[in-house]
């Protein structure tokens, strides 16, 4: 997964901020890590570490810049979908906004979305993606 | 092959003279009878710049369609093609129009040097990712074309190119730096003293950690031979920084922990977390899922979270801080203080006092404070 700090995160991150906003609500960026079978999936994970802390650094700063209380997370799974799902199974939120994806390089693919629409016990907002946006979910 | 060797000049902001400098050494490396060739130079119509260009061979530039006009790119196939011994290439975080080979240029530098050509380059610090907040925090001014803080630590060498922000005014008041027409406008906004000084910092610290870093990569051998020998060995080690930060349960304490995150990979060092628990207050609700992020967090950056309970907070941080060593202790700007808690001494200077001679407190300050202050 791409992940340039500083960029913007697109529209997922843009529509998150106007739901939380209008609703006064705290925006919870997560960024999804996949770790790799030969290592434990508890373990550090510096690399996805350094493009994820820039990425939460740069929509925490869209967010207070728009009086949005964020509390972020890095969620770990064996896939971007097993991450999810540890993430939905310990957090609790109102509403997820994510980005679709044709290509599984930005956004969820298509059997992702049907399983979060599945799964997600809360509402399900899903947009177009921008070919900027990074793999980040928003709660 | 063997890689070829790479040389960054770092700048605080534009005209402080980092392409004047690669000129200079790119020159001195041809009268010492290297073979030069300047991949790409933008001299900014500085008469200067222009002047220590005067002589050396440029490989000259392709022209490529984008958006409907020309623009002037390096050519990487012809720079390869001429396979100099030393390559002077500026404005390594320049963005490529699309269909070229790389993306930023500091990609196509990747294979000149692979190429085994060596590189000189230059670079301003704005351009580093992890800065770019901090600058733009700082200056107001937010640089698009930003590259990984990791292209510094590729390089063999980093230069820093230091000038006194009145120096720096000085010379664009002088039209060194700018056209006559932008030279108001410069001045009454990134050229201001204050963001140059802030600049100036940034800049320094950067290639200072940078610094430690690479020293610190050197592995010490085993110890053996004598007493003295040992000792000797274990000199990195001794000198080595050691960070604490002091989180609270609160998503506030996250941004904290991502700058002390970013220096402690700076300084190759480990990073300890610690959050100073009131006594009897059990863990619960809010708290408890506020620790378990920053346990979380802790865990996917390879930091140790430490919970002390204690009911002062700075004999419970100067114990460890002797513990584990800290050398470099980050805590969060503390909220406004009311009451007769005014009279009290700041958190950081009784830190100070408690902590051993030599460790340093730097204050992060809550995102949304220049704002508020403003």
């Amino acid at each position: 997964m791409p992940a340039r700090a500083g960029e913007a995160q697109g529209r997922a991150v843009d529509a998150a901020l106007r739901l939380a906003r209008a609703e006064d609500a705290t925006l919870m960026p997560a960024y999804l890590a996949a770790v790799p079978k030969q290592l434990p999936l508890e373990c550090a994970i510096p690399n996805e570490a350094a493009k994820a802390m820039p990425m939460l650094e740069a929509i925490e700063q869209r967010a207070t810049g728009q009086g949005v209380p964020v509390d972020a997370r890095v969620e770990r799974g064996r896939s971007y979908r097993h991450a999810l799902s540890r993430l939905l199974e310990h957090e609790t939120f109102d509403r997820v906004v994510v980005s679709a994806t044709a290509t599984g390089a930005a956004g969820l693919s298509g059997d992702d979305l049907v399983w979060l629409l599945e799964k997600a016990p809360a509402e399900v907002l899903i947009l177009r993606p921008d070919p900027k946006d990074q793999r980040v979910v928003m709660a | 092959m063997t890689r070829g060797r790479y040389k960054i000049f770092l700048g605080m902001a534009p005209g402080v003279g980092k392409t004047y400098r690669m000129l200079q050494e790119g020159r001195a490396e041809t009268v010492a009878g290297r073979d030069v060739a300047i991949g790409y130079l933008e001299p900014h119509r500085r008469e200067e710049t222009s002047e220590q260009a005067r002589g050396l061979e440029v490989v000259p530039r392709r022209k490529v369609a984008y958006r409907d006009v020309e623009v002037e790119e390096m050519d990487l196939p012809a720079v390869l093609d001429r396979a100099p011994q030393l390559a002077l290439i500026d404005e390594l975080a320049h963005s490529n129009p699309p269909g070229l080979e790389h993306e930023k240029r500091y990609e196509d530098i990747v294979d000149v040097l692979a190429a085994g050509i060596d590189v000189f380059s230059t670079v301003n610090v704005q351009h580093l990712e992890s800065l770019n907040d901090r600058v733009a925090e700082l200056t107001g001014v937010r640089v698009r074309e930003t590259v990984p803080d990791s292209v510094l630590g590729t390089a063999d060498e980093v230069v820093l190119i230091d000038l006194t922000p009145e120096a720096l005014v000085a010379r664009l008041r002088a039209g060194k730096v700018y056209p006559g027409e932008n030279i108001q406008a410069a001045l009454d906004n990134f050229f201001r003293l204050e963001n140059l000084a802030a600049l100036r910092e940034v800049s320094l610290r950067q290639v200072a950690e940078e610094v430690e870093s690479k020293r610190l990569t050197f592995h010490a051998p085993e110890p053996v031979g004598t007493r003295e020998q040992q000792v000797a060995s274990e000199v990195p080690q001794a000198v080595g920084e050691r960070l604490l930060a002091l989180v609270r349960p609160q998503p506030s304490s996250q941004r904290l922990v991502r700058r002390a995150w970013r220096s402690a990979q700076r300084l190759g060092t480990d990073l300890d977390l610690l959050w100073v628990k009131p006594p009897g207050k059990p863990i619960e609700g809010d708290v408890e899922r506020q620790v378990t992020a920053l346990r979380q967090l802790a865990s996917v950056l390879g930091a140790t979270l430490l919970i002390e309970e204690h009911d002062d907070l700075v004999a419970a941080v100067a114990q460890i801080v002797r513990e584990r060593g800290t050398t470099y202790l980050m805590v969060g700007e503390s909220l406004p203080r009311r009451g007769l808690a005014r009279l009290r001494e700041p958190l950081p200077q009784r830190l100070m006092k408690a902590t051993p001679a030599g460790v340093d407190v730097r204050i992060v300050a809550h995102r949304g404070s220049r704002e508020e202050c403003g």
